[in-house]
């Protein structure tokens, strides 16, 4: 696989977020304000690709037996670092995503890619790998998030976009419009997949038989 | 002090569950909740180890704090968390083969799932007491116990349902579960 293949896989062909699913904890509950979205996805993306460089160094040191706790502790140091430098220099960002920083040791997604890759490649590679994974997952908070701030409130980045006589749906931005907007990503990502598999599998007499309907 | 134990119930299991309007836990919600039965064993097992968790994680608070290792919380955490999860499993197995059977699968599972740390870091930020933070353990397992037996019914009826091709699985769980959280924000006018 080629570096370019790599970084690709993590944004699209097994996107985190909206294709394999993972780490739906902070993608539902950070994503009510655009900015929110960017800080939570470029902290995850930050611990995922020092967590697969360290891992992918010391895949023939850590014994098969104590890999997951030591992958824990490696996550969980990077997290710290993170959580003190937010903590340090934007405290406002540190303050609105809160409790969801030191959760981030909990997400599934720096798990599974120490697991399923930077154990087993290289450390350029899963350096790219982390790039890609963690871009795939900041590009769908992002999406996520400013879809709901502009419906939820109207604004964008804190921006008004609107005129005075825009009523928001404030229920997108409440708990229950984050299930319900991140069911209806997934579900058109799903949809343009179908299309895409439709066109590939029969791509003109497809079109025919519908004529001929 | 009956009363205040009652309220801290109600505010934990309706007003702030949480899965419905914490979003701690949607992993093992959207995946566990297949069958009724597996649901209310994961419950169960979510409510021990939170419970013991809480207990734990006060006391280590405790002692980060009296060194000034504050920074240290996450890092202990979770390893406690992990290392309680493997001692629960492996003392169930030794005393109740009942228990193991019924809860065992679900236990490794557990270290994972961000509702048990987020509930024992959430103790630790509103400064709750020993007594307190265990209770609050118990009744947010509870709240999630609630919700993920509640949900199990709605994806055994949508099993059977006809749905786009592009909504099967996760996405029309998504839109299930925004339902139901909208119908548990009808508790949100009820503060206590």
């Amino acid at each position: 696989m080629t570096l370019y293949r790599t970084l690709r896989n993590g944004i699209i062909d097994e996107n985190p977020t909206l294709r394999l699913v993972l780490g739906t904890c902070p993608t539902l509950a950070v994503t009510t304000a655009a900015i929110n979205g960017v800080g939570m996805g470029l902290a995850t993306t930050f611990v995922l690709i020092c967590s697969n460089i360290l891992i992918s160094l010391l895949r023939r040191v850590i014994p098969d037996k104590v890999r997951i706790p030591a992958y824990v502790v490696i996550i969980a140091s990077f997290v710290t670092i993170v959580q003190l430098l937010l903590e340090a220099y934007v405290p406002v960002l540190h303050q609105s995503l809160g409790l969801f920083i030191p959760l981030i040791v909990v997400n599934c997604i720096i798990l599974g890619r120490a697991e399923a890759f930077a154990s087993k490649n290289t450390v350029l590679y899963s350096a790219v790998d982390g790039l890609g994974m963690g871009l795939g997952f900041t590009l769908a908070l992002i999406a996520m998030s400013s879809l709901r701030e502009i419906v939820g409130a109207g604004t964008i980045f804190g921006v008004a976009i609107f005129g005075q006589n825009w009523h928001p749906m404030l229920m997108v931005a409440l708990p229950p419009g984050g299930f319900l907007t991140y069911g209806l990503l997934i579900g058109l990502m799903n949809k343009l997949q179908l299309v895409k598999v439709n066109l590939k599998t029969h791509p003109a007499p497809a079109l025919e038989e519908g004529g001929a309907k | 002090m009956i009363g205040n134990i009652l309220t801290a119930f109600i505010t934990a299991v309706f007003i702030d569950n949480v899965v419905l309007a914490r979003f701690l836990g949607i992993c093992p919600f959207l995946g566990v909740s297949q069958s009724t039965k597996t649901a209310a064993s994961m419950g169960a097992a979510v409510v021990f180890v939170m419970t013991l968790a809480s207990a734990a994680t006060w006391g280590i608070q405790q002692v980060l704090d009296s060194f000034g290792l504050g920074y240290l919380q996450t890092l202990a955490f979770i390893l406690v968390i992990a290392a309680l999860v493997q001692f629960v499993e492996l003392f169930i197995r030794k005393s109740s083969d009942a228990l193991y059977r019924a809860l065992g699968v679900y236990l490794p599972l557990i270290t994972t799932n961000c509702a048990v740390l987020g509930i024992c870091i959430v103790n630790i930020q509103t400064k709750l007491g020993f007594v307190d933070s265990i209770l609050n353990g118990a009744f947010a397992g509870f709240g999630f116990s609630v919700a993920i037996v509640l949900f199990s019914g709605i994806q055994i009826r949508m099993q059977e349902s006809d749905i786009p091709e592009a909504l099967k699985g996760f996405p029309s769980a998504l839109i299930a579960a925004s339902l139901v959280s909208l119908a548990f924000f009808g508790f949100q006018g009820m503060k206590l």
